[in-house]
């Protein structure tokens, strides 16, 4: 489809007269092939994608444990200890999340301070991994390895071998420091000034690593020969970066920025090993979790949570899309 | 409006007839859902419908087992081979990791369920109960009911009256420490608060800490708000806390924030990053000398490290409102439910009939070092020092909650969980407030939302 458009546009004037022609060229099943292949993904999408999405919606309105139906009536207060359910309460999960829900708040907080951490930190220091490494540095491909390496393992694995590192009397730190002793640990993981700190480190020393190699792709990819263009015209190796390579890396930096956002909206692994989401280390998708499954569920709730991260992750999509989009335009 | 939390009166069960009969009529979820009258009706003469149901392979049942730890499944295996000599039912187990089960549990009874399943007692089955996933099994409770003490019987009913779950083992919430420091430092057991407070002086001094405690996990610091409720308020008000017929603002639960403030200084800093098992492990290398918790897991830790079991001993938690004294305490107890689905309902009920007895809990017992049974006047020849006093201990009991996630709906014990947490964090009067305030707010949209 792609190459009509662009076979097209050099004479916009002529296009549909040509592209009915092409269509008509079509075989009966050819022009089937075409719509399966476009109708399974399109199926695919809307059935795990957009249903699910769209259900948390219409849910998000309703108090629901998931035992039972939906009911298109107003909740009753019950006033004991086992509650109305599968009934419409409006926007009152939402005005409950925002007013009444201690831990939303700062979950919100704590999105957004993983987000700022990866952009300023993590993907500063994969770039510079990159860029230390392509020079051909002796050992690079050790150092590509090692740097890797917790790309490979799960993130769950990750919080693991941390709480490890982490641990109040037994982990490695405070033995190494010598604060493993009652009197005077340092509460790594339990003090919620300091756990999304230790967090943070752990969730970059994975990032950082993933940054690095999408980097290296690109600087393999890009022109020798515009480096040393750029030599020959007296460029030290600073502004042959910043004002020669660096530009063409535009599609890698727009996959960065993209992957960083994602990875900071969808953090959970790490904390969910860790304690739960909870005593400073809230996020959104913890709390969506924490309602949606478990033994009594509160479905409604947990889905109008989902949805606010649903609002928040389509921000950055519709401005990728949308910038994405216009420079096709534009060309 | 309490209908359903008291749910034993007349009244009540016509209430909750009439919102079940308005759903059905509304058409919706009516398969799900039974009238618990209706129900009860069914079970009665499920005796004979058991058969047709079962369908002539009443000898042939399925269960459902969480029980997914090296331990517990060795002892729940041991009690279903005896079962199976006893009953002639042949049971197959399915057995799921046990957080899954507990995690999949709603959809687990709503889709094919096994005609068994392992789960607990208190609100946490009463909840389930209540939604009309569960049989009502009061004709099993017919026959085993004389095995039982009250307090098992009450442990087992939902909030209709009804029976539910027929229990296998229960343990004790109460304060461990080692024989052997005891006996070297002359300590001496303290029987109320005064004497308790002397004492973790008295281990500070000697360069121990007094109470070993962890609360990553977030439920075990729970055990120490219901311990002190209970010992200051009472068990009345603790389950009515619980249940809601009493407010986080109350005074009451200030005062048992107030106590728990003059045990901070005493209880293990950085408990909040701290995960029980680390917490036990410095009362099994006598770095600790006490910590408050269920013998299920100190008892099992010890067994589990290799440790000395036969240097542990414990004691009830310390008297503070003499009131009070020492009559209540956590005592969760475990059980098996029938789910509504089951398909063998005779055969599981035989299996049920059996498990309710001594001998099936001494078959289970054979694997297992730090539960108790609940039969009446149980004491199994495998029991330890650990198991018999637990056994004494619970049986003098004026009553036993069964601790703070099963006593009361999950969301408003996750909120307490929470703000327990920050109170460690922050042990002040200006948190003690914060917490009750906000604890009470969310009480409100939990509950009545």
């Amino acid at each position: 489809m792609a190459s009509t458009v662009n076979d097209a546009s050099p004479a916009v004037a002529q296009a549909p007269k040509r592209r009915r022609r092409r269509l008509g060229r079509l075989t009966k099943k050819e022009i089937l092939v075409v719509l399966g292949m476009l109708a399974i993904p399109v199926v695919v999408d809307l059935a795990f994608v957009w249903g699910p999405a769209l259900a948390s919606v219409v849910l998000s309105f309703f108090r629901w444990s998931g035992v039972g139906g939906l009911h298109p009536r107003a909740c009753r207060p019950s006033g004991g200890l086992i509650q109305d359910n599968g009934c419409f309460t409006g926007v009152d999960n939402y005005h409950r999340a925002a007013t009444n829900y201690p831990p939303f708040w700062p979950a919100v907080e704590h999105n957004v301070l993983w987000l700022l951490v990866f952009i300023v930190i993590a993907t500063p220091l994969g770039m510079l991994f990159a860029v230390v490494i392509d020079r051909g540095i002796k050992g690079s491909r050790i150092y590509q390895s090692v740097l890797f390496l917790p790309v490979m393992l799960s993130l769950a694995l990750i919080g693991i071998i941390w709480e490890f590192i982490y641990s109040p009397n037994y982990g490695l730190i405070n033995t190494v420091i010598g604060h493993n002793q009652d009197n005077n640990l340092i509460d790594w993981l339990g003090n919620p000034h300091l756990n999304l700190w230790a967090v943070l480190v752990a969730a970059t020393w994975r990032q950082a690593g993933y940054v690095m190699v999408l980097y290296l792709a690109g600087l393999k990819a890009a022109d020798p020969a515009l480096r040393e263009a750029a030599q020959v015209d007296g460029a030290n190796a600073w502004q042959t970066f910043w004002r020669v390579i660096f530009p063409t890396l535009r599609p890698i930096n727009i996959v960065i920025i993209v992957v960083t956002v994602i990875e900071s909206l969808r953090a959970f692994d790490l904390v969910y090993i860790i304690n739960k989401g909870s005593n400073g280390l809230e996020l959104l998708s913890v709390l969506v979790t924490n309602n949606i499954v478990g033994e009594t569920s509160q479905v409604g709730f947990g889905s109008a949570l989902g949805v606010v991260l649903l609002v928040i992750s389509l921000i950055p999509i519709s401005i990728f899309l949308y910038q994405n989009f216009k420079r096709k335009e534009g060309r | 409006m309490a209908q359903s939390s008291t749910g034993s009166g007349p009244g009540a069960a016509g209430h909750a007839v009439s919102r079940r009969g308005l759903l059905r009529a509304a058409g919706i979820g009516a398969g799900a859902l039974a009238v618990p009258g209706l129900a009860a009706a069914c079970s009665s003469d499920s005796g004979s419908g058991g058969t047709t149901k079962g369908g002539g392979s009443s000898s042939k049942i399925t269960f459902g087992s969480n029980y997914s730890d090296p331990a517990p499944k060795q002892a729940f295996a041991s009690l279903i081979s005896a079962s199976k000599s006893k009953t002639g039912v042949t049971t197959k187990i399915n057995t799921t990791d046990h957080n899954t089960f507990q995690n999949n549990i709603t959809s687990y009874l709503q889709g094919t369920p096994d005609d068994l399943a392992t789960w607990f007692a208190g609100y946490r089955m009463q909840y389930f109960a209540n939604q009309g996933l569960l049989d009502p099994i009061d004709d099993v409770w017919d026959k085993i009911g004389d095995n039982f003490p009250d307090v098992a019987k009450n442990l087992s009913k939902g909030v209709d009256g009804h029976y539910y779950l027929v229990p296998i083992y229960n343990y004790p919430w109460v304060v461990h420490y080692n024989k052997s420091t005891f006996a070297s430092k002359g300590y001496e057991v303290p029987k109320d608060w005064d004497a308790f407070i002397a004492l973790c002086k008295q281990m500070k001094k000697d360069k121990m800490v007094p109470l070993a405690f962890a609360d990553k996990d977030l439920w075990p610091a729970l055990g120490m708000f219901d311990i002190l409720n209970m010992r200051i308020n009472g068990y009345d008000y603790h389950m009515k806390l619980m249940q809601n017929k009493a407010a986080y603002t109350d005074k009451e639960v200030t005062k048992v924030f107030d106590q728990w403030r003059e045990l901070m200084p005493y209880l293990q800093s950085g408990a909040n990053g701290r995960i029980w098992q680390d917490a036990a492990k410095t009362l099994e290398a006598k770095k600790a000398g006490m910590m408050f918790q269920g013998t299920n897991q100190v008892a099992a830790q010890y067994v589990t490290d290799k440790k000395d079991i036969k240097d542990l001993d414990f004691f009830a938690y310390p008297a503070i409102n003499p009131s009070f004294g020492q009559d209540y305490m956590d005592a969760p107890a475990d059980g098996f439910i029938m789910p509504k689905k089951a398909k063998n309902t005779a055969g599981a009920k035989k299996v049920l009939e059996y498990i309710g007895t001594k001998e099936a809990e001494i078959a289970y017992l054979k694997y297992d070092q730090w539960d108790v049974g609940l039969a009446k006047d149980l004491v199994a020849p495998t029991y330890n020092d650990i198991q018999k006093k637990s056994a004494q201990m619970i049986a003098q009991q004026k009553a036993v909650a069964q601790f703070g996630d099963r006593d009361t709906d999950p969301a408003m014990a996750t909120a307490l969980e929470q703000a327990i947490q920050k109170f460690i964090g922050e042990p002040t009067p200006g948190m003690i407030s914060t917490i009750q305030q906000s604890l009470a707010k969310q009480a409100k949209s939990i509950f009545n939302g």
